[in-house]
């Protein structure tokens, strides 16, 4: 049988001698959008990196399985194609890339060999994706990320996603340093996103982001754990609260199960 | 002796690297010396002048010292006794790609030639060893009156322009290398494109080496008349040889009052080869003279075209993209010598260094105490790929009196870790990702050269990029 869904068992890593993640458990079935909350430093993009396979972090133990296939071992192209997608908090400028020609070049690193990805299909399609997420047309000839605002970066993470068609996504504060407008576009080309074929993970330490795209479920995660589940409820309960009670009530009792197992 | 006989052209990173066996004719020996000299002027039937511009070329290339004090003590490992100085099938150049021996044909095929003549050019001429084995104009553009024959041709057919420009530009004792050229120079293009005419399509120059440890060393001479324009390209290839194989030209270009000449070479020797070449250019007033150069191959590249302003008004530009891979040394750059009031230059160049590779950049800027309204403008970027890559920058700016203009701009750049991660995460291939940021990067240089020229670039350097990680 196999599982479709995008796992994370008992996940240990560090960075140089640093232990980031204390053993983090999270199940996102294929279908589902989850949310991850956490504050500043809690260690989310670094579960995001990991995942995506970045070189700087060493996985100690636990697993990664994307559809029941552990992943942890292989290059981060490889996990691309497999079909997992980063919107990362960070997006890299590439000058003298356009944007264009970047998501070309990944669309066909997924096709076999010696095929050709067709010029016009590809044009008419990313064209009604960048008009669906309200990016300029004018931007399909701009350097990757060269020059963008906060906004128009994340936008661009967005429209990266819809042209890649993923099937598991991780978007790390896909919300930060968007006004209501912009949150609002990013957030409805999410959502036109969602569905029965992709399952997503969404990283925000804002409630605001959730109340747009809204989640299946909602994890609180600190120093490198999960510390609490819930339903969409709980992010404005954390909202409301404030993140000091959960770690406080949750805390310690996750550092209790960790030490038990 | 490799003989590929393989009919289709392979797409791999040596495109260049092949061989068909070959006899030939005429062969000077090994060594130089004035024998070898008279040996090249009897073949040649050179004129008495001619004779004499050699003799004068060889006194000085033996006076001027080796220019080791400022350039790369790998200029030591050129043997000169080892060389082979002229060889020649006796071919005389041919109209018509029918007519072409088969076994210099069939490299000239393999490497596309008579494809691209058809599709995009005014003319070709291509160069097998020491002489020409094909030379064509498009009947239309000769009869504009444009003239385009290899140097021997020019010489002995048209004196009067030929003679005027011959060796003003770059005199045969510039350095030791346009020395020997003088001494021994054997193709190359001679071109005259007269008062006002426009020459559509760019007319191009291929130059093959064939032969084992051989010197090439032509020489060409472009002039446009008043207010004419032209294009010429010239392209390059060798197969690769254990031995030094050495290529010297001498290129001069003479735009007269408002005349325009781009010229663009695409450089892709093999990596056996010295690649020491002198060029120059003459503007005139109101002229305009524009070098794009692109270095890929050879050993050791040791190259500065220049423009003298010479008229009021001119304008030089170089625009030039280096790539060293491993072992390779492109020590690339540009002239700018201004001669008169209100000249501008322009000097475009990126290099990019992977492996143990050595980018160089050397450039010069001249303008003097007396002159007014003068303007450079320099930008340098140095791509570095691996930590054992290497770039270094010599700019030389003497720039002096009022209201002269100058503007410099230099950087190092590097394609960090964290591009590579966020290219790989979209599902590229650390090399593809690689080839992908480095075409980026010369992607705006790269955008001047003719698009059969851009393809051709792209794909040479994603050839190399993907050698040069994993
Ligand atoms: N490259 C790194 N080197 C050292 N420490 C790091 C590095 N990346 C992250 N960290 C540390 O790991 C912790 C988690 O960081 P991060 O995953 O960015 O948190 P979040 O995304 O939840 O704000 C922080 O304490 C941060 O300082
Ligand atoms: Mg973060």
């Amino acid at each position: 049988m196999t599982t479709h869904s995008l796992s994370i068992r008992d996940l240990h890593a560090s960075i140089g001698d640093k232990p980031i993640l204390k053993g983090l458990s999270l199940e996102i079935p294929k279908g589902q959008v989850h949310a991850i909350m956490g504050k500043n430093g809690a260690g989310k993009s670094t579960l995001a990196k990991i995942m995506a396979g970045h070189p700087d972090y060493t996985v100690t133990s636990g697993d990664v399985l994307l559809d029941g296939q552990s992943i942890l071992g292989l290059e981060p192209d490889v996990r691309a194609r497999l079909g997992l997608f980063l919107a990362f908090q960070y997006p890299m400028e590439i000058p003298g890339v356009t944007i264009a020609n970047f998501i070309r070049a990944a669309l066909q690193a997924r096709l076999p060999e010696g095929e050709e990805l067709e010029a016009t299909d590809y044009y008419a399609k990313l064209y009604a994706k960048m008009d669906a997420l309200s990016v300029p047309r004018n931007f399909t000839s701009r350097s990757v990320n060269e020059g963008f605002s906060g906004g128009e970066k994340k936008r661009c993470e967005i429209l990266q996603m819809a042209m890649l068609e993923p099937s598991y996504a991780v978007l790390d504060e896909t919300d930060s340093g968007l006004d209501i407008d912009a949150l609002k576009i990013v957030s409805a080309g999410v959502n036109a996103l969602r569905g029965p074929n992709i399952g997503m993970l969404v990283i925000t330490h804002y409630q605001r982001l959730l109340d747009y795209i809204v989640p299946d479920k909602v994890h609180v995660m600190s120093e490198g754990r999960i510390i609490l589940s819930g339903d969409k409820d709980l992010a404005l309960k954390l909202e409301a609260e404030g993140y000091d009670w959960v770690e406080k009530e949750h805390g310690a009792k996750a550092t209790e199960r960790a030490l038990a197992v | 002796m490799s003989t590929d006989t393989k009919p289709d052209i392979d797409i791999d990173r040596s495109i260049g690297d092949f061989r068909y066996e070959m006899d030939y004719a005429y062969d000077a020996g090994v060594g130089l010396s004035e024998a070898t000299i008279d040996y090249i002027s009897d073949v040649k039937k050179d004129p008495d002048w001619v004779r004499a511009f050699r003799k004068e070329g060889y006194r000085k290339f033996l006076e001027k010292p080796m220019p080791t004090n400022w350039a790369t003590k790998d200029l030591e490992n050129i043997v000169f006794e080892n060389i082979r100085y002229y060889l020649s099938q006796g071919q005389v150049p041919k109209r018509s790609w029918d007519e072409v021996p088969d076994d210099i044909k069939k490299t000239f095929e393999r490497l596309g030639i008579p494809e691209q003549e058809r599709k995009f050019l005014s003319g070709v001429e291509a160069q097998f060893d020491s002489e020409a084995a094909y030379s064509n104009i498009k009947a239309a553009v000769g009869e504009q009156g444009v003239i385009f024959v290899g140097s021997t041709d020019g010489l002995k057919e048209h004196p009067e322009i030929f003679k005027k420009w011959f060796g003003k530009v770059i005199p045969s004792g510039d350095n030791k290398f346009s020395a020997l050229n003088s001494a021994v120079f054997s193709g190359g293009s001679f071109i005259y494109v007269p008062p006002g005419v426009k020459v559509k399509h760019p007319l191009q120059a291929y130059f093959r080496i064939n032969a084992q440890n051989f010197g090439q060393f032509e020489r060409t001479l472009i002039i446009a008349d008043e207010g004419a324009e032209l294009t010429y390209m010239e392209g390059c290839t060798a197969p690769k040889f254990e031995t030094a194989t050495l290529h010297s030209a001498v290129v001069e270009l003479v735009a007269l009052k408002g005349a325009k000449i781009q010229y663009i070479t695409v450089q892709n020797w093999s990596s056996n080869v010295f690649n020491l070449v002198t060029k120059r250019g003459l503007a005139h007033e109101d002229a305009e003279i524009k070098w794009i150069d692109c270095n890929i191959g050879s050993r050791l590249t040791m190259k500065y075209p220049g423009v003298v302003m010479k008229g009021k008004g001119a304008r030089g530009e170089v625009v030039s993209i280096a790539l060293s891979g491993d072992g390779q040394h492109q020590d690339t750059g540009a002239k700018m010598i201004h001669a008169a009031d209100n000249t501008t230059s322009n000097i475009i160049s990126k290099s990019i260094s992977l492996g143990t590779g050595r980018s160089t950049y050397r450039g010069m800027v001249h303008v003097p105490k007396h002159l007014k309204g003068c303007k450079n403008n320099t930008e340098c970027d140095a791509l570095l790929i691996n930590t054992n890559s290497r770039t270094d920058t010599y700019p030389a700016i003497s720039v002096r009196g009022q209201g002269n203009a100058v503007q410099h701009e230099a950087s190092v750049s590097q394609i960090s870790s964290e591009q590579i991660f966020y290219m790989q995460q979209r599902g590229l291939s650390e090399a593809a990702a690689m080839s992908l940021a480095v075409n980026g990067f010369v992607n705006d240089l790269v955008q001047q050269f003719p698009m059969e020229y851009s393809v051709e670039l792209k794909r040479l350097i994603d050839l190399e990029m993907e050698g040069s990680v994993g």
